[in-house]
């Protein structure tokens, strides 16, 4: 495989784990969120921190520590929140724990006053741009409107290097992997039941007795976490973080990546963002370009309208519907007069 | 010179200041080159056939001698028949302070008839003395008074920067006469802020209070409803280009006529929209915001195609252009106008709900959408007529922000994300609330910004609104009754 495209099939394995994180609150919980790009964004910005202390004197300025935007726009000392960040440990925990805490911030502040449904996607979407126009600020220590790049060495090895690449690529589909077995492994759980409760009938499950609140932060903190791993993994393989991660229109169509899947079903999720990311790939290096735009809006409308369970989910739902046509033939086969079972009561649709 | 009163003293002067004025170093006279490239003889004032430009140096000016030009030029115009150049020359002659202009002032102020060129004389003598030694403290003290009145941060600076060696009485006169200054400069700053947040509030208000009536009527998110702002913009460029190419005349009444072309062709648009893609995912508003962000998308880049992606010049009519001062305050005639429209707007659509059959049924699907369909009501009819009114007011839109914004694919993007805020935050169901809404944002934004600049100032407008919407998840006015929990 050339080594281009191991970066960018590690990229899109990044996406992949993105859509997953976003699977889990929007397909099993009901959250939309709009900004999930900015959990995505601050995970990718603790390894850029990490990175760009690697580089050390090699930079342009040869500056030992700061980095070259800082020497450039005349920082006298390394902030505070930089500190820690030239120890690899340290920027792992901070990749979980910077899109953990705000998640939990923010989860906890809109889940307990019950803010749901698209006002829970505005206000995630305001999340974001706010963190846009803030990391646009050069001021505010992260590089600005440049953001972080020009990066050396991962552990001490060339992040350039085939070799890395390869690592890294093979990392990437690990975490894909954990990912997966992760949200696996709370959907499959009674926790993860609840969560289909509260997705579809809210009032309900509270009236039950559940603290649906708790549920929701934690399905929300976890996945946040989530899209944290995959930004930071991202980061090296792309070799550049900077704020356009942070705009609300790359979180909308992170969440078009999810519907075009099968919202609600994992592996429709990372598929998904395979699918419209090589799509991507492949129509914006042509000389379609220009009509990137209209199909990707064009795939917004169809996958509404046409396709609302998406790629996975419609092939399940036509299996099922395949599997239960041949029990009701069977049934007929051997007891003929047995009246054929409601088709209804499998197909119907989970409401919203 | 300047005290010569000799016609010709001006030219001279005028030519000094800016270098125009030679003299011959063999003959040691002086001679004037006018603008038109021909020498004169200061002196006399006829040209001097004579002379090679080549013999001849120019006159050096320093800083000394400049000001001393700056007072002359200011004396010798005081008493120009002119108003507008005895304004300024009461201006100039304030900021030289030069002493040689006191008699000159006297002689104008005694006959002065124009009471705002008189004041400004007044002013322009009260510095005069200030910055004279010799004056008697009575003098001196009725100059401060006199200052303190004027009030702005060129009197501040004049009383800040008084000779420290003045006497106790006129330097307590001084102090006080700075804080008063200082008060009524703040209170000027503040309305100042308080029309820029009005100004902002207005165009933000125009931009979410379609949104407001298609989110309140219809629970649905409309994330195309920017670019139906963009579409209003380029109706307006269109009706812009048409009236240049065949009637260049009527181009003061261009917005006139753009108005309702917006309205109408975005309102046709927003019809077909609701036909052919909301109306399918009513009840699904999750799906709905994604697919009119699709929708978005696809409009964008059919008029990048189109008309590029460059911006288009949008002229602004005469009567929309200039700017008149009220007070401290600066105030242009394009946002005065689109204040103006937007309440227009606004006072037109409050109408619509509730004075027409329309707006009635409107109000009815908004309350209980059951209920109304068991009356009668062809929601359905409803829905997308609320829909067209949503996005014909955001083509309305699209009509004022061509006057002060770049009219380019992506001007619907930048609103889009505030007038949610608006939205969310005035609460839906109630068009008082996004006005609320919308001047409130615009006012606290524009009081940010001076402590805070622009960009944070947004960012902690939104983390404001994020907070407020923890108190109350459903904004300012939010609808009550059975169907907030549908």
């Amino acid at each position: 495989m050339p080594v281009y495209l191991v970066a960018l099939w590690g990229k899109y394995v990044c996406y992949a784990l993105l859509a997953l994180s976003i699977d889990l609150i929007w397909g099993y919980c009901g959250i939309l969120s709009l900004g999930h790009g900015a959990f995505f964004a601050l995970g990718g910005y603790a390894m850029g921190m990490y990175l760009m202390r690697q580089i050390g004197s090699r930079g342009v300025y040869g500056n030992p520590i700061l980095p070259d935007f800082m020497v450039f726009l005349n920082y006298k000392a390394l902030p505070w929140y930089w500190y820690g960040f030239d120890h690899f440990w340290f920027a792992a925990i901070m990749i979980l724990l910077a899109p953990g805490l705000l998640a939990f911030c923010f989860g906890w502040l809109a889940f307990r006053s019950r803010v749901t449904g698209v006002y829970l996607s505005i206000i995630t979407q305001a999340m974001t741009y706010a963190l846009l126009l803030a990391f646009f600020r050069n001021d505010f220590g992260f590089g600005g409107n440049n953001g972080l790049t020009d990066f050396k060495d991962i552990l001490g090895f060339n992040v350039q290097a085939q070799g890395t690449r390869l690592v890294l690529f093979s990392v990437s589909c690990i975490a894909l992997a954990l990912g997966f077995f992760i949200c696996r492994a709370v959907i499959t759980s009674k926790f993860g039941k609840v969560l289909v409760a509260i997705r579809d009938a809210e009032s309900r499950t509270r009236f039950l007795g559940y603290r649906v609140e708790n549920y929701k932060l934690f399905v929300f903190v976890l996945s946040a976490c989530m899209a944290g791993v995959a930004g930071a993994l991202y980061v090296p393989q792309v070799g550049i973080i900077n704020p356009g991660e942070f705009a609300p229109a790359s979180s909308i169509e992170a969440v078009i990546w999810v519907a075009v899947g099968g919202r609600g079903t994992l592996t429709g999720a990372a598929l998904g963002a395979l699918v419209v990311n090589y799509g991507k790939t492949y129509f914006t290096s042509g000389f379609l370009a220009p009509y990137w735009l209209f199909l990707l809006g064009a795939l917004f409308v169809a996958v509404t309208q046409l396709l609302p369970r998406g790629i996975v989910g419609t092939w399940r739902y036509y299996m099922s519907k395949r599997r239960e046509q041949q029990a009701a033939d069977d049934a007929e086969a051997a007891v003929p007069p047995a009246p054929p079972p409601s088709a209804t009561s499998l197909l119907a649709r989970p409401a919203e | 010179m300047a005290t010569s009163g000799n016609p010709l003293a001006v030219d001279v002067i005028n030519a000094l200041q800016e270098g125009r004025l030679l003299f011959n170093p063999a003959d040691k006279k002086v001679y004037v080159r006018t603008a038109a490239g021909t020498i004169n003889d200061a002196a006399t004032g006829t040209p001097a056939a004579d002379v090679k430009a080549g013999d001849l140096q120019t006159v050096r000016l320093n800083n000394r001698v400049r000001r001393g030009i700056d007072a002359a030029v200011g004396a010798l115009t005081l008493l120009s028949p002119d108003a507008g150049k005895r304004m300024d020359a009461a201006k100039a002659v304030f900021k030289s302070r030069e002493a040689g202009a006191l008699k000159a002032l006297d002689v104008a102020i005694a006959k002065e008839t124009e009471p705002r060129v008189k004041r400004a004389l007044v002013d322009a003598r009260a510095a005069v003395i200030l910055n004279t030694p010799t004056a008697s403290k009575e003098e001196n003290l009725e100059a401060i008074s006199v200052i303190r009145e004027r009030g702005d941060q060129e009197a501040r600076s004049l009383l800040t920067n008084l000779s420290a060696d003045s006497h106790d009485d006129i330097k307590r006169a001084a102090a006080a006469g700075v804080a008063s200054i200082d008060a009524s400069l703040q209170l000027w700053s503040a309305a100042q802020n308080m029309w820029y947040g009005l100004s902002l509030g207005s165009v933000l208000l125009l931009a979410a209070i379609g949104l407001a009536i298609t989110f309140g009527v219809m629970g649905v998110i409309n994330m195309a409803h920017g670019e139906m702002v963009m579409i209003g913009a380029y109706v307006t460029f269109a009706v812009q280009e048409v009236i240049r190419a065949y009637n260049p005349a009527l181009f003061d009444i261009s917005l006139v006529i753009a108005v309702p072309l917006a309205f109408l062709v975005t309102g046709c648009f927003g019809i077909l929209i609701e036909r052919t893609v909301i109306r399918f995912l009513y009840g699904r508003p999750l799906e709905t915001l994604l697919a009119t962000w699709g929708l978005s998308l696809i409009i964008q880049q059919a008029v990048r195609t189109a008309y590029g992606s460059s911006n288009k010049d949008v002229g602004s009519p005469s009567w929309m252009s200039g700017a008149f001062e009220l007070g401290g305050l600066t105030i242009t005639y394009n946002r005065l106008w689109i204040v103006c429209f937007t309440m227009f707007v606004f006072v037109a659509l409050l109408g619509v709900l509730r004075l027409t059959r329309l707006g009635l049924e409107m109000r009815a699907v908004t309350q209980n959408r059951t209920m109304a369909a068991s009356m009668g009501i062809a929601t359905a009819r409803i829905d997308a007529l609320t829909f067209g009114l949503g996005s014909g007011v955001a083509g309305i839109a699209g009509v004022a922000l061509s006057q002060i914004d770049n009219v380019s694919p992506n001007l619907g993007q930048s609103y889009i994300i505030d007038s949610f805020m608006v939205v969310v935050f005035g609460g839906v169901g109630n068009l008082w609330g996004t006005l609320v809404g919308a001047f409130t944002l615009g006012i606290a934004n524009k009081f940010l910004e001076p402590y805070a600049g622009a960009v944070l100032g947004k960012i902690a407008i939104l983390v404001l609104i994020i907070l407020f919407i923890q108190k109350r998840p459903r904004g300012l006015f939010a609808l009550k009754g059975r169907s907030v929990e549908a």
